[in-house]
C-alpha cells in the first residue's frame, strides 16, 4: 500500500490529460483558496494560474463562473473565536463548507456534534490531488436534522499521514470510512475494525487514487484467485 | 470386529455430546448467491440455536468501479451510468445526477420538465416499492403478491418504454432537462394507470395488513430506534418507520416537490410491519403526487439552454434526492474540465445495509430474511 505512489504505473491517455488540464487551470482547491482574494499580496501563485487559465476556458460562453464567498453564521464566529486562523468558512452555490486545519479535526467534529447539532453524518469521502504536497481531501458531510442544514468539512492531508475516526462520533462512520480506506488508502485511527470493504482482502493497491489507471488491476490477485491471466 | 466400531462410535458421541453442549456459537454463511439476499450478498452469521448473536456483511460482489469510471468520463457519458446503481429505481438516480450537474452548472430544468420528471420518478418509486413488496413478501412466504404487484408494476414499465424506450435503466433525463418530449397520450396512460393502480394498492394491502402469518413474520421484528437511526445514517423508509418525519422532498425540498401536495407517513416502533406499513402509505402518496403533476403539467421547453460541451466551472457540490432507498447523494468536484475530476456516490443502500448488524442481533435466523428484505437495498447500489 505505501509503495503504491512510488511505483505509478505508466498512466494511461486520460490520465496524461487529466493531469495536463490540471497543471494548466489550478486543481479545484487551490483555485478555491486563491480566488476569494485576487488583490491580495499573496499573488505568487494566481498570475502563473491566471496566465494559464484564460487561454483554456476560452470555449465556454460562461466566464468564469462563481467563486466561493467568504461564510458568515453564528456558528463560524463561535468555531473562529475558539480555534482561530486553523479554520477558513466559505459558502459555494449556496452550499457552506469549513476548511479546517488537519490538528482540528477531532475536536471541531466533536463540537458540531455536540453543542451545533449535527446528528446525522451523511458521508464520509476524500479527494485525491497528487500534485499537492498534502494529496487527500478529506470530506465530512453533516446534516442537522433540528436546524434542517447541511454542511461540509474538510482538511487536507499527506499520503500516509493518518486521521482520527469519526465513528466513535457517528456510527455510521464506520462503513464509510472504510471505503476510504478501501479506495485510497487513508488511515483511519481508532477505527474498530479497519479494512477493505468493496475490495477483496488481499488486494494491492487504491483504485481512486489518480495514479491508479482505468484498467489498471491487481493482476497478482486474478491470477491466483480466479485463476486467469486478466480480468478483462 | 463390531467391538472397535462401537468403541468409536461411543467416543465419537461423547464428544460430539461434550462439544455440543460447550459451544454457544456456530458461524454460518449465507450467500453470497442465496435468493433471499436479493443479489450478491454474504452474509457471515454467529449463531446460539436459532438465536443470531451477532453478524458480518461481505458485500463488494458487484462493484464495478462506477465512481472511478466518472473520472474518465464526459459528464454526460457518466448520465446512463447512473442507472445501473440502482437499477430497480433508475429514474431517481438519473434525477440526482443531472440535478447535481445543473446545480454545479448553475441552471435549472425549465417547468414542464421538472414536471415530467416528478411524474416518471414518483412512477418509479411505486414500481419500486412494488418491486420490494412481492420480493419481501415472497421471502417470508406469501407468494401472491410477487405476482400482483409484478403485474401491476409491468403497467409502469410500459409507461417507461412508450416514453424512452427502456424498461429498467431508462436513461430517462439529460442534464438541463428532458431529451424526448412525451409521447401522444402520455397523460392519458398515466391517469388511466393511477385508476387502474390505486384499488390494487388495496388488494396487496388486503392480502397482508390483517394477514395473521404476515403480522406474527413482521411486528417486533427487526426494531431500530429513531436514535440509532440518525446515528447509523439510516434514511427512507426505514427512519419514517421509527417515528422521524423527514423526507429530503419536503425537508430541503428539488425538482418542483414543493408545489404538490403530499403527507410524510410515518411509524411508531420502527418493526419490519411499521415499514411495510409506510412504504404501503408512500405508494398512495406518490400517487396523489402524480395526479397533481399529470393535471397541472405547462406547455413549455424541456431543455434548458446547455451548451454541447458540459464544463462546469472549478468547484464542488452535493446535492441529494429523496430516492425510494433513502437519500441518495453525489458529491461532484469539478476542475473545470468536460471530466468530473471526482464523483462520490451516497448510496442510501450501503448506509442503510449497515444497520442490518443491529437490527438482526438478537432475533431468529429465519428474522434474517425479513429484516434484508425490510430494508430493501439493492445490491448495485451497495457496491456500485
Amino acid at each position: 500500500m505505501a509503495e503504491d505512489p512510488k511505483s505509478p504505473q505508466p498512466p494511461d491517455q486520460d490520465q496524461l490529460a487529466k493531469a495536463a488540464n490540471q497543471a494548466g487551470s489550478g486543481t479545484p482547491d487551490s483555485s478555491t483558496s486563491a480566488n476569494p482574494k485576487p488583490a491580495g499580496p499573496s499573488a505568487e501563485k494566481p498570475p502563473a494560474a491566471a496566465a494559464a487559465a484564460p487561454a483554456k476556458p476560452a470555449a465556454p460562453a460562461k466566464p468564469a463562473g462563481p467563486v466561493p464567498q467568504p461564510w458568515d453564521s453564528p456558528l463560524v464566529d463561535k468555531l473562529k473565536r475558539q480555534y482561530g486562523t486553523g479554520l477558513e468558512s466559505w459558502t459555494y452555490l449556496g452550499q457552506n463548507y469549513l476548511q479546517v486545519d488537519r490538528s482540528l479535526i477531532p475536536t471541531v467534529l466533536q463540537l458540531l456534534r455536540d453543542e451545533e447539532r449535527f446528528d446525522y453524518c451523511v458521508d464520509v469521502t476524500a479527494v485525491h490531488y497528487p500534485k499537492r504536497e498534502r494529496q487527500f481531501d478529506i470530506v465530512w458531510i453533516l446534516y442537522s436534522f433540528s436546524r434542517n442544514e447541511r454542511l461540509r468539512v474538510r482538511t487536507q492531508i499527506a499520503d500516509g499521514e493518518h486521521i482520527p475516526t469519526a465513528s466513535s462520533l457517528w456510527a455510521t462512520a464506520n462503513w464509510l470510512e472504510r471505503e476510504a480506506f478501501d479506495m485510497f488508502g487513508i488511515q483511519f485511527d481508532g477505527h474498530p475494525d479497519l479494512k477493505r470493504i468493496l475490495l477483496p482482502d488481499g488486494w494491492k493497491g487504491h483504485p481512486l487514487r489518480k495514479d491508479y489507471g482505468i484498467i489498471q488491476q491487481d493482476q497478482e490477485w486474478v491470477q491466483i484467485n480466479l485463476g486467469i491471466d486478466s480480468g478483462q | 470386529m463390531t467391538d472397535p466400531t462401537s468403541s468409536v462410535s461411543h467416543l465419537d458421541l461423547e464428544e460430539s455430546k461434550h462439544t455440543f453442549l460447550d459451544a454457544n456459537e456456530l458461524v454460518i454463511n449465507m450467500g453470497p448467491q442465496h435468493p433471499a439476499t436479493h443479489g450478491v450478498l454474504r452474509v457471515i452469521l454467529r449463531l446460539d440455536g436459532e438465536k443470531v448473536m451477532g453478524l458480518e456483511c461481505v458485500i463488494g460482489y458487484l462493484h464495478r468501479g462506477v465512481e472511478k469510471i466518472a473520472e474518465h468520463r464526459t459528464y454526460t457519458m457518466f448520465n446512463p451510468y447512473v442507472d445501473r446503481m440502482d437499477y430497480v429505481a433508475a429514474v431517481s438516480n438519473g434525477l440526482g445526477y443531472c440535478e447535481a450537474v445543473e446545480k454545479l452548472l448553475n441552471i435549472e430544468a425549465p417547468p414542464r420538465a421538472n414536471y415530467i420528471r416528478v411524474i416518471l420518478t414518483e412512477l418509479n418509486r411505486l414500481a419500486s416499492h412494488q418491486l420490494w413488496l412481492g420480493t419481501h413478501a415472497l421471502d417470508i412466504g406469501a407468494m401472491t403478491p410477487l405476482f400482483y404487484t409484478f403485474r401491476d408494476r409491468e403497467e409502469i414499465l410500459k409507461i417507461f418504454e412508450k416514453y424512452c424506450g427502456a424498461r429498467l435503466t431508462t436513461h430517462a433525463f439529460r442534464i438541463g432537462g428532458c431529451q424526448y418530449e412525451t409521447y401522444e397520450g402520455f397523460e392519458k396512460d398515466v391517469k388511466k394507470f393511477l385508476t387502474f393502480v390505486a384499488p390494487k394498492i388495496d388488494e396487496y394491502e388486503e392480502l397482508l395488513t390483517t394477514n395473521r402469518i404476515w403480522v406474527e413474520r413482521t411486528k417486533n421484528v427487526g426494531t431500530i430506534s429513531a436514535k440509532d437511526c440518525i446515528a447509523l445514517g439510516v434514511t427512507g423508509p426505514v427512519l419514517r418507520a421509527s417515528g422521524v418525519k423527514w423526507d429530503l422532498r419536503k425537508a430541503q425540498p428539488y425538482a418542483n416537490y414543493k408545489l404538490f401536495d403530499f403527507d410524510i407517513p410515518i411509524g411508531q416502533n420502527g418493526d419490519t410491519y411499521d415499514r411495510y406499513l409506510v412504504r404501503m402509505a408512500e405508494m398512495r402518496q406518490s400517487l396523489r403526487i402524480i395526479q397533481q403533476a399529470v393535471d397541472g403539467i405547462p406547455e413549455g421547453p424541456i431543455m434548458a439552454k446547455v451548451s454541447k460541451v458540459i464544463k462546469p466551472p472549478v468547484g464542488e457540490i452535493y446535492h441529494s434526492i429523496e430516492a425510494p432507498k433513502g437519500e441518495l447523494g453525489y458529491y461532484i468536484v469539478s476542475d473545470g474540465s468536460t471530466q468530473p475530476y471526482r464523483i462520490r456516490v451516497r448510496p442510501p443502500s450501503f448506509v442503510n445495509l449497515q444497520a442490518l448488524e443491529l437490527m438482526c442481533r438478537g432475533q431468529l435466523v429465519a428474522d434474517v430474511i425479513a429484516v434484508i428484505g425490510t430494508l430493501d437495498i439493492v445490491l448495485g447500489e451497495v457496491d456500485r
